[in-house]
């Protein structure tokens, strides 16, 4: 695929010794939603965090906008300003309100003039639907509201691609919507998206490809329509009838 | 960080809290009163001056010797801390060697037992000291300031290092995700988070190392408790006066330190709550 943002071919990662992703690739292209699902404990977490370079790999390719991470030369900066990440626990700076958690990095890290950075915030503020939250501290939020700062402060560097590491399994059930809505509408707008995710109707509804990882290894994918009607392997199957 | 750093790092119990009571100081004015009336009864004589009149003669000497205490513990204090913020940032480092050795020199004053250390610093450090052509006089007190600074400097840097390290992992990352360097990470997001778990066991610190400064005495700075024997020497080795004189000088400990442990307890228990 010529126009694939995030290309990642053979990459293996192992823990004290014990390989944890043996082998994955896989490419997004611009303007996809990439979903990966898979049991618990079959690397998905580690993979993704593989992407912005939060966990060095040992082997294989990892290109994000034709920038190699697995490289001892990488600017990692650089690779950070192109790749936003949302965490499952979202991991917002308590010691400071929503609007700066969403300023900081554009203020720090870009160097941007402080109008036009929180004029920025505000904006996306509104867009993820929290206008008036703006000087309130995370620990003050909800957390489908904390997750919602999370992906605006994650906006906030103007990323090509984000991802999303099971950001609603934190969260009260009824505050998973609002999140997911969320998601759909930046997926909407063309942000290119990928995605861990339990959130099996999201997935087949959002997704424009589905991944499905099982000990460390991606064992089938395709588009969500064949892959939650047709699954192949046995595997695909035994999860997928626990979960659905 | 080396897998084995934190189980090093660990072995170590905390530094013994003081928790003091506003009772302890009604229990210590009592017993000064007390032992003061008691003097004065079982010597009846009315030879020698009443021992509060005695008491209240020798105040401005004491407390001129009490003053000395408080800058000794400040200076210390000021010092200990600027030097352990730099070594508990060794302590943290990323890079090995600095880590190893910022570790070594914390065990070593921190196990260090610092009436030692004084003596060492009284007896190391020379009565003057040149810097190029300026000389300083270099007068025990201040040798003593040294002397306690650097067990300052040890516990400062563990308690940088415990609050840092208390940090979830998820703060580091966050802020590593949207591109902030390394330092923009401690600087920015770490370390004001942290500041707030580090201030209860630092003002504790504090009100050790305030106690600990009659430690000077032994080693021959004029404090207040120098001035008691002083004042108990002047007085002609008067039995009598030894229970009230040195009564008088923990009250005055106390009078100074328990507002900052009140403070500290204040302090543990908002931090509590709000976390």
């Amino acid at each position: 695929m010529n126009d694939a943002l995030l290309v990642m071919e053979d990459v293996h990662k192992s823990f004290g010794g014990v390989e944890v992703i043996k082998g994955v690739s896989l490419s997004v292209a611009k303007g996809e939603v990439a979903c990966i699902i898979g049991p618990s404990g079959s690397g998905k977490s580690t993979l993704i965090r593989c992407i912005n370079a939060l966990v060095p790999i040992e082997r294989g390719s990892i290109r994000v906008d034709g920038i190699e991470v697995n490289d001892p030369k990488l600017d990692r900066l650089k690779l950070r300003r192109h790749v936003g990440m949302v965490f499952q626990q979202y991991n917002l700076f308590a010691h400071r309100t929503a609007l700066q958690n969403v300023m900081m990095a554009p203020l720090h890290v870009l160097k941007r003039p402080r109008a036009e950075v929180e004029a920025n915030a505000r904006a996306l503020l509104q867009k993820v639907r929290l206008a008036g939250k703006e000087n309130a501290y995370p620990g003050e939020l909800s957390g489908g509201q904390q997750q919602r700062v999370a992906i605006a402060r994650a906006l906030a560097m103007q990323p090509d691609l984000m991802l999303f590491d099971e950001v609603t399994a934190a969260l009260d059930p009824e505050t998973v919507g609002e999140v997911l809505v969320t998601i759909r509408q930046l997926a909407e707008e063309g942000m290119t998206c990928l995605l861990v995710t339990h959130e099996m109707g999201f997935a087949r509804e959002v997704g424009n490809h589905i991944y499905f990882t099982d000990g460390g290894v991606i064992v089938e994918h395709g588009s969500p329509r064949e892959f939650f009607s047709n699954p192949r392997d046995s595997r695909t199957k035994a999860f997928l009838s626990q979960i659905l | 960080m080396s897998r084995l750093m934190p189980v090093i790092l660990h072995n170590r119990a905390p530094a013994p809290a003081i928790t003091l009571r506003a009772w302890h100081g009604l229990a210590l004015g009592g017993l000064v009163l007390l032992s003061g009336a008691a003097a004065d009864a079982a010597t009846g004589a009315a030879a020698n001056t009443g021992v509060f009149m005695t008491l209240a003669r020798w105040t401005p000497l004491l407390l001129e010797g009490f003053a000395l205490n408080i800058l000794i513990s400040c200076l210390a204090m000021a010092i200990g801390t600027a030097l352990g913020i730099a070594l508990g940032l060794g302590l943290i480092s990323l890079f090995a060697p600095l880590r190893h050795a910022s570790w070594a020199v914390m065990q070593f004053f921190r196990n260090a037992p610092w009436l030692v250390l004084l003596f060492f610093m009284i007896l190391l450090l020379p009565y003057h000291l040149h810097i190029g052509p300026l000389a300083f006089a270099l007068p025990d007190w201040l040798k003593a300031v040294i002397g306690l600074a650097l067990p300052v400097m040890a516990n400062v840097a563990e308690i940088l290092r415990g609050g840092v390290q208390a940090m979830p992992a998820g703060q580091w990352e966050a802020g590593a995700s949207l591109g902030f360097t390394r330092a923009q990470q401690l600087w920015l997001i770490i370390l004001p988070q942290a500041f707030r778990q580090m201030l209860p066991p630092w003002m504790n610190l504090y009100a050790i190392l305030t106690t600990s400064t009659t430690l000077a005495s032994i080693v021959g700075v004029n404090d207040v408790v120098t001035r008691a024997g002083q004042v108990l020497a002047a007085e002609g080795g008067r039995t009598d006066l030894l229970a009230p004189i040195y009564g008088y000088v923990l009250l005055m400990f106390f009078i100074y330190t328990y507002p900052v442990a009140w403070g500290t307890r204040r302090l543990e228990q908002r931090v509590r709550v709000r976390r």
